[in-house]
């Protein structure tokens, strides 16, 4: 596994916001999903209601996951297709070697897969000899850089052209060296070009999937590019990466999910290539795999049903919410330290990886709640992040000054009286003191507050103090 | 056994042992009757605004098309758009009876190989199954008479589509599939305009990995 960087999110974050280039990319990119969301979201009369159906067609498939992963298998099975159960990264990670040893692979395509990333595969084919090729064109691009994804749906979020063309030129270093890049358009005809011998090559292909299907039996896979194509049909051994809640029952209600994922991850009615895959090459068919797995993945996801984190295994991976989250907009997503970035990140990633490890995340948020607002299947994001800092609390992981600020206030709060009395006397107090510059630059046991920020002052009464006054004269405040 | 290890920790969650005999056979009867959810209702217009509602969604998402009144029309249709967009006239074609029976000989200079794709091949052309006109989408499900690489890797891709096979929402495709197939096909792909990406500074390119154009010829065979 990646070695998070989760517990440095702090130090990740003040990086990134004096990181210019990130700025920028960041200043670039988020405005646009976000209008294009909105827009394909306002085009579409029964968007919230297909919302609804999302939600509850994940929730009923989560309270019936046993059930429908071993329909899934019988079915996978039936069509020709080999099914590896895998509690954990280590068994996935052999599972995927064996498989490509088997086939004396050399080469292997991939699509994007966020589950690729959580258990580390390119690293482990390597250390054992087979070279692994990015051919999603932002993943080919991070590859080169040796960087991980910022993004679950653009891993390239955070770089610009001039990154491209830097890491274009170092790498392809068979083309000549003066040539000039004067639009995108260069760069994406250069990938273009390179990647294309490489999918003619490749061994065995390995693919994420967005959905399984119970039904069927098939994996589904949603791109733009036509790289998970061509990664799935082209080479002689076609490799499936899912965990168990990727699960829906039916075609229709993968449907349905279909709907609401394009329109929130980037605006589009529906994605260029929605692809349905059974089974290895049939009789008769002139092109497809001989071979096709599918690598099942639980690694932390059984453990959440049945806790307050159950509804975060609704997930379709869209990345609405880190699109409109303020704090990943303004450090994007490599401060979080490892695979899944943003809110969901937040969530996700202390169930996966430990909250000793993952406690900031959940805190690096203002629970503006913009995140469940677009959430295509409703999960509470703002209210799970809460129950992580509970947790946290009850295991003595907040910082020893927070503990004690919220004790010294629980103190006051349960004493009604007293607390208006205490607030009283600090509003008349920091009134006079700030009465001719209205705001504190400086304030002592608030550094925290008043090193990136003024503090307004109080402007003399507290809101109970003139209430009673009101009250008492009869008017309205 | 990893199966019986990730079952039982499922379960465990759940808070209860394997269903019961007539849930499962509650939730087998759902699956293979596999019921409808909500359907937009721009995807149930009738005939003629189901083709308007079509052909604008291809062109929304850079696709082009052309409408011909019969099969005869469809070579010099194809040979119209290569002289336009000044591509090579010879094709690669889906080996399907239906563009077999297509009287290509009326336009000698189209040169034609049967098969599945190349990369060397320029333009394919392809046998839709089926088109959606709720998003413009083609339904292009694997077969020996419908290879899935002339989707992939000629650099234009160039689709008939019998206007009888034009459908509202996905789901009346699917049940047209079914219909016709027993079982799945290895692979089943829902084709929406040509390939892109906008993984640079996310703006839009056309042609990523896939056909940078997709061309419809839409055969008006309804009335």
């Amino acid at each position: 596994m990646h070695t998070a960087t989760s517990p440095a999110f702090k130090e990740n974050a003040h990086r990134a916001l004096a990181d210019a280039g990130l700025q920028k990319a960041l200043a670039r990119s988020g405005p646009s999903f976000i209008a294009r969301r909105a827009a394909a979201a306002a085009a579409l009369p029964e968007f919230e209601q297909l919302r609804d159906t999302a939600r509850d067609i994940k929730n009923h498939t989560l309270a019936n996951l046993d059930f429908y992963l071993e329909e899934y298998e019988a079915k996978l099975t039936a069509a020709g297709g080999k099914l590896h159960w895998c509690a954990t990264a280590d068994e996935a990670r052999d599972a995927v070697l064996a498989i490509c040893r088997a086939a004396n692979a050399r080469t292997v395509t991939k699509g994007k897969s966020m589950i690729g990333e959580e258990i580390a595969i390119n690293d482990h084919l390597e250390r054992n000899g087979i070279t692994p090729v990015e051919t999603d064109l932002g993943e080919y691009i991070i590859q080169l850089r040796h960087e991980l994804p910022s993004h679950i749906i653009a891993p390239a979020f955070h770089l610009n052209l001039e990154d491209w063309e830097s890491t274009f030129r170092k790498s392809h270093t068979d083309l000549p060296a003066d040539r000039t890049f004067h639009e995108r358009r260069d760069v994406l005809i250069e990938a273009r070009t390179k990647l294309r011998e490489r999918f003619l090559a490749a061994d065995v292909g390995i693919t994420g999937a967005n959905f399984l299907i119970a039904e069927t039996g098939s994996s589904v896979i949603v791109t733009n590019e036509g790289n998970g194509d061509l990664t799935q049909t082209l080479p002689r051994v076609h490799i499936v990466l899912a965990s168990i809640e990727k699960m829906v029952p039916t075609i229709e209600d993968c449907t349905s999910l279909l709907r609401v994922l394009a329109r929130s991850a980037t605006g589009q009615d529906f994605s260029v290539y929605t692809t349905f895959s059974t089974g290895a090459r049939r009789p008769g068919d002139l092109d497809g795999p001989d071979e096709y797995h599918v690598v099942l993945l639980d690694n932390g996801r059984s453990a959440m049903l049945g806790t307050e984190f159950q509804d975060m295994l609704r997930c379709i991976r869209c990345a609405a919410c880190m699109n409109h989250c303020p704090v990943y907009g303004a450090v994007g997503g490599h401060a979080y330290g490892w695979v899944y970035p943003g809110p969901m990140g937040s969530v996700l990633t202390p169930s996966l990886i430990g909250v000793d490890q993952a406690g900031h995340l959940p805190n690096a948020s203002t629970f503006c709640g913009k995140c469940e607002s677009v959430c295509p299947v409703r999960i509470p994001l703002p209210g799970l992040m809460r129950h992580w800092r509970e947790r946290e609390f009850e295991r003595h992981l907040t910082p020893g000054t927070m503990r004690q600020g919220l004790s010294f206030w629980a103190w006051f709060a349960r004493r009604p009286s007293l607390y208006r009395l205490a607030t009283r006397a600090a509003a008349w107090t920091l009134g006079r003191a700030g009465r001719k510059r209205g705001r504190f630059a400086k304030l002592p046991l608030a550094s925290g507050w008043t090193s990136g920020r003024d503090m307004p002052a109080p402007e003399g009464e507290t809101f109970f103090a003139r209430y009673a006054k009101a009250q008492r004269a009869g008017r309205s405040v | 056994m990893t199966r019986e290890t990730i079952l039982t920790a499922v379960r465990r969650g759940l808070r209860r042992g394997p269903l019961p005999p007539d849930q499962a056979a509650m939730l087998r009867g759902r699956m293979a009757t596999h019921p409808r959810q909500l359907i937009p209702a721009r995807s149930q217009l009738p005939y003629p605004e189901q083709i308007d509602l079509f052909l604008r969604n291809v062109e929304k998402e850079f696709g082009t098309v052309a409408r011909v009144p019969d099969p005869d029309s469809v070579p010099a249709a194809v040979a119209d758009y290569l002289a336009v967009q000044n591509l090579p006239t010879s094709l690669v074609m889906a080996p399907h009876p239906e563009l077999q029976a297509i009287p290509w000989s009326t336009r000698p200079l189209l040169t034609i190989r049967e098969g599945r794709a190349e990369a060397t091949d320029l333009v394919s052309v392809q046998h839709a199954f089926a088109g959606i006109a709720e998003t413009g989408t083609l339904m292009l499900p694997s077969a020996p008479e419908r290879p899935t690489t002339l989707n992939l890797l000629a650099d234009t891709e160039i689709a008939i589509l019998r206007a009888s096979r034009l459908v509202g929402a996905y789901e009346d495709a699917w049940d047209l599939l079914r219909a016709e197939r027993n079982g799945m096909p290895r692979n089943v792909m829902l084709v929406t305009g040509p390939s892109r990406s906008a993984d640079i500074e996310q703006a839009l390119e056309l042609g990523a990995h896939g056909p940078r154009r997709l061309h419809v010829v839409l055969i008006e065979d309804r009335v």
